[in-house]
Parts: C-alpha cells; structure tokens; sequence
C-alpha cells in the first residue's frame, strides 16, 4: 500500500505499523506524527496515512524542512495553500500577526505593504524586535518571515497605500487582509479593491481595541465579499488602547479567515 | 419609500440619495462601506446614487485600530 513519508509518496508492505516503519526509516527518530497528530502508541498504518519521524534537537537537511514543519498541519492542508497568493495591506498589530499565522502556516506568497517604520510604541502589539526599531516595518516583517519559514515566497511595498496603487499591488491576490489603523482608511480600501479587484474576498478588522471580553471578537459576513471581524465597535482612542492579546484574537480570526476562504470554506 | 439595510426592511422619508441616508442614519461618510443593490459604491458616488423603493444596501461602519 502507499503512504507518504516526510512528503515523499512510500510503498510499504500492508499491516506495517508505525514503529516497524520509524524502525526501518529512521529507527532515532522519537517523534512520529501521523496523519498532523503526534503518536505516542504503536498503531497500524492505513494506506494513504502522512507519517513524519523527527528526531528532537536534530537539525534536519534542507530538502526535508519544509515536510518536518507542515508536519503538524491537517493532512492535505500545506499542499492547498502553497500556490496561494495573499495581501496584507499594512503590517502593525493586524498585519504583522496575520503574516507570521499565514507564513506558518506556508501559504506560498506573501504581498505585505506598509509606509511606516518600526517605532517603540508599536512593540507592546506588533510582531517586531527592539533591534528593528527604526527599519520600514514591510521590510523587517518580510526579515522575520525568512527566518520563521523561508519556503514562502514574500514580496514588501514600502509605500503609503492610496486608491491608485492598491490595484496593481493586490490584483494577482486570492483574498485581501485589510489591516490598518484608520477607520477612513479602511473604508477607501474596501471601496477600492471590491470595486476595483472584483470577486477577490476581502477580510477587514474593526474593533478591537481594549480589553474587553475576548468571545466579543467574531467573524461575520458584511456584504458579499466582505468579511468583516472584530467586536465592531471598541475603537482606538484616548483612554482605549490597542493591546496584543485583543489585537492578536483579531489578527487570528482573520487569519483562519483566509485559511478556511483558500480551502473553499465559508470563513462564517 | 422602503429600504432594506444591513437585512431590516425601514420606512424612509429622506432625500433619494447614499449621501443623505449616511446623514439620516448619523453615519460619518468617510468611515463607511456602501454595498448597494449588491455593488459596492466608491464614497465619490455616494451623493450621485438615486435610492428607489425597495433597494437593499449593507452598510459597514469602521471604527479605527489595528
């Protein structure tokens, strides 16, 4: 029967079980993870069964990394995604988590765009190091995107969005991350890429400022492309500040948002 | 007239336009998303687009953050 093996389509004989197979595969390996969950029992192996050995602590060779990291996906997940194409259209609180999620996860092109340079105040949400203070923040995201997972493809607009280049930057996306501060903003986006890039999803934030209740944070649909999360009203002003833990709830429904929308799902 | 906003069906005695229902409704123009009878408007066509009876619109107000 066929199996895959660190990727790689395997006939083995029927009836083998996982630890004949870690045995004659790689018999140090203590991690075996089938099919996206680790076991820690013999079982017999099915055909079709992902089966991944690691070995802690080891470094693995080039050619292996990428399977050994997606090890820990859903089966069937990491080959979906990794033709995709995503927009990130600002890298702050929102942005930044949305790429690291998404680069984890191994979607296969990244387009980041943001005017802004890495300041200190940014560092109590946004997923940057003090030794980037300074850099322009598309350029030091797309720097620790590399370091996280260096199988994507990442491509950083260091320019103040407008709706003369939102167009061009995002047409060749599968779905749009809106992720900016301004609400003003936010509208113009959505205004310009659903009328100017019709049919592409586009998932925004709004409202998530404080710290308020995490379950007030939802994904809905607002209008037929338009994926709308946040508790839609908590706005960033004087007295109400951005924090990691609500901004990254936010971030990370909007990232599961364009995971299950690149998997045919309905992210709602 | 009768409008259908964000899936309410309303009683609306304004001016027939995007522009004057935002200001009906207390809405700032700037912050919002207008999808009309399913096109979603550029804010430059908010004051040109006629509402008729009927019309269904799905109106997002941004708040900022992120």
């Amino acid at each position: 029967m066929q199996i895959e093996i660190n990727e790689r389509p395997t006939e083995i004989a029927s009836g083998t079980t996982l630890q004949q197979l870690r045995g004659a595969v790689k018999p140090e390996a203590d991690l075996c993870i089938r099919n996206g969950f680790p076991e820690s029992e013999d079982v017999p192996l099915a055909a079709g069964d992902r089966v991944v050995f690691i070995r802690r602590g080891e470094i693995p060779a080039a050619g292996e990394l990428e399977a050994l990291m997606a090890a820990r996906h859903t089966p069937g997940v990491h080959g979906r995604i990794k033709a995709a194409t995503v927009g990130i259209a600002g890298c702050g609180g929102l942005g930044s988590a949305v790429a690291v999620a998404l680069a984890r996860l191994g979607v296969g092109r990244l387009i980041l765009a943001d005017f802004d340079v890495v300041e200190p105040s940014n560092l109590n949400r946004q997923q940057y190091f003090i030794d980037q203070i300074g850099l322009p923040k598309a350029l030091a995201l797309r720097d620790n995107l590399a370091r996280i997972n260096p199988y994507i493809q990442v491509t950083a607009h260091c320019a103040r969005l407008t709706a003369e280049n939102i167009p061009p930057y995002f047409s060749s996306v599968e779905v749009l991350v809106e992720a900016f501060d301004g609400a003003d903003q936010k509208a113009m986006l959505a205004q310009t890429f659903l009328t100017q890039v019709p049919g592409k999803p586009l998932v925004m934030g709004s409202g998530m400022a404080g710290f308020g209740p995490s379950n007030s944070i939802v994904t809905r649909r607002a209008a037929a492309n338009l994926y709308l999360v946040g508790d839609g009203e908590t706005e960033a002003r004087p007295g109400e500040g951005l924090m990691a833990p609500r901004v990254g709830i936010a971030a990370h429904h909007q990232a599961n948002a364009v995971l299950r929308l690149l998997l045919g799902e309905e992210p709602t | 007239m009768e409008l259908t906003i964000n899936g309410k069906t309303r009683p609306y005695g304004g001016a027939p336009t995007v522009v004057a229902l935002l200001d009906s409704l207390n809405l700032d123009a700037n912050r919002v998303a207008v999808e009309h009878n399913r096109a979603v408007l550029l804010k430059e066509r908010f004051a040109a687009t006629t509402l008729k009876d009927g019309d269904t619109l799905e109106i997002v107000q941004f708040v900022g953050g992120g």
